[in-house]
């Protein structure tokens, strides 16, 4: 019938129809019993290890501590990222003299770094936002130069015929012009720097959601793992979803 | 103003690979004049604008306006691409008014003159769109209003009108047509498509092609009043078919 193709055809339906198939499936699977309580917890056991955490602050104190480092590491990097990735972009000889040396770096794992991190640094906050930083800075770097090098030629052509010297050209044809991919490029990578901090967190922190997953994970707690991944989860995906709002306002002529 | 190209020769590459584009190309255009420059790809024609328009450096001979040699792009030589040419986070108006903002002008100049050249273009009601809000005659049109309005000596056309369809293409040649004669604007026009030179042009120089070189120049002297009958007129027509047989004189043959 048309109402039901209709509804089904609505952007978000079929996802929430999913993910309410998988919850449906992991209730059933855990109520049959069939599965050891210790490998799959049932959901409403993550639901109370959830409550429990929430009620004592302690989640919303890790989810801070988690957020505020994530915050700080990808800010830095997304602010240096663009005048290097810009410059990369316009100037071959910089190009040239810096990509190679990124491209090696970037594949190096980035939590191999921890140790020399926690080395250098110590462990409170410097190397998690460290460890942030180097694992992104290179990958949106290198994203914003490819951005800056498919600017259309015309472009730039027609405001140096119209007068326009290298910084205004900058600032007003290929600024705006980037902008979305930009936008893109910090969204994409987000979700390392998310990866990353958990990472990091798990080796070393005080509190932290990743913190929390190691302890729970000391003490066989699978309900409270289960809690802290599924919280993650949602944090990345309000995330994700935050940089996509901002790109359809920010950016409406592109869409 | 005199525009001189005089002896201008360019190549690309280097040693083994250099390829010679342009052989001492040599023409003028004055003041108020209409030039067009005909010739297949391969002949070299948008080279010959990118270097008038600084965008290029000559590897010989000089481009000189009014006697003092051109080097560096600047807002006397107005360019107008084929595509891409608005810049898209912009509607037509921020478009036409971009080179003014860059040249520093006050701020009741520009929307006086932005507001003049849309008129001028036919486009005031269109001063609020987006450029993919607007067909593609439209876009050249407000293309050519934002060189317009940044005040240039002469309007460089690099095939304008070659990514619209034919019927658009006809209104937009009638449409430059006017244009010229109401502002007087003094115009350099690239096309492979030699009616459309005649059609506009006074005075049309054909390039042949690798390495690109004129050939033949021609003054243009037909009865432009109405922009149809034209088209079919005799005089037109004839000259069309004797340079069109020109043109395939200079194409390699086909089949050897």
């Amino acid at each position: 019938m048309p109402s039901l193709q209709r509804l089904l055809r609505h952007p978000w339906v079929l996802g929430i129809l999913g993910i309410l198939a998988v919850l449906l499936l992991w209730w059933i699977t855990t109520a049959s019993g069939s599965v050891n309580k210790l490998f799959l917890p049932s959901p409403q056991a993550v639901w109370q290890a959830g409550q429990r955490q929430w009620g004592s602050g302690l989640l919303l104190k890790d989810a801070l501590a988690s957020i505020q480092r994530v915050f700080i590491g990808f800010a830095m990097s997304a602010g240096l990222a663009l005048p290097v990735g810009i410059t990369m972009g316009t100037s071959p000889v910089i190009c040239r003299l810096l990509e190679p040396l990124m491209g090696l770096i970037r594949y190096m794992p980035a939590p191999a770094f921890i140790p020399l991190l926690i080395i250098y640094f110590g462990l409170d906050e410097l190397p998690k936002v460290l460890l942030i930083f180097i694992g992104t800075f290179f990958f949106n770097t290198l994203m914003i130069m490819d951005a800056v090098k498919f600017v259309p030629r015309e472009l730039v052509e027609t405001a140096r015929t119209l007068g326009g010297r290298t910084l205004p050209i900058l600032l007003k044809v290929v600024a705006p012009f980037i902008a979305p991919q930009v936008l893109d490029t910090y969204r994409i990578n987000m979700a390392s720097a998310w990866n990353l901090v958990i990472v990091a967190e798990l080796m070393a922190a005080t509190e932290g959601l990743g913190k929390r997953i190691s302890l729970a994970q000391r003490f066989l707690r699978t309900d409270e793992i289960f809690m802290g991944l599924i919280v993650i989860g949602l944090i990345g995906l309000l995330i994700d979803l935050g940089f996509r709002a901002l790109m359809r306002r920010a950016c409406a002529w592109a869409n | 103003m005199h525009l001189q190209i005089a002896d201008v020769s360019k190549s690309f590459g280097y040693g083994a690979r250099t390829k010679e584009v342009l052989r001492q190309v040599s023409f003028a255009v004055n003041s108020g004049e209409f030039v067009a420059l005909v010739g297949s790809s391969g002949s070299g024609k948008s080279t010959v604008l990118r270097l008038i328009a600084g965008l290029e450096r000559p590897s010989a001979g000089s481009i000189r306006m009014d006697g003092r040699p051109l080097s560096a792009p600047g807002s006397d030589r107005g360019m107008v691409f084929q595509k891409y040419s608005l810049y898209p986070w912009l509607t037509a108006a921020q478009n036409v008014a971009f080179g003014m903002e860059l040249q520093g002008r006050p701020r009741a100049e520009i929307r006086e003159r932005t507001g003049y050249f849309l008129e001028v273009v036919g486009l005031a009601d269109a001063a609020r769109r987006l450029p993919r809000e607007l067909s593609g005659g439209m876009q050249q049109r407000v293309a050519i209003a934002r060189a317009l309005a940044a005040e240039p000596q002469v309007l460089l056309l690099d095939e304008p009108f070659g990514a619209l369809d034919i019927q658009i293409r006809e209104s937009m040649q009638e449409f430059l047509h006017n244009l010229w004669r109401r502002t007087g604007l003094t115009a350099l026009l690239i096309t492979h498509d030699l009616e459309e030179a005649l059609l506009l042009a006074g005075t049309v120089h054909i390039l042949a092609p690798a390495p690109g070189r004129i050939v033949r120049s021609v003054t243009v002297d037909l009865d432009r009043s109405s922009m149809a009958h034209l088209r079919v007129s005799r005089p037109f027509l004839d000259l069309r078919e004797e340079l069109a047989q020109c043109l395939r004189g200079l194409e390699p043959a086909l089949v050897a």
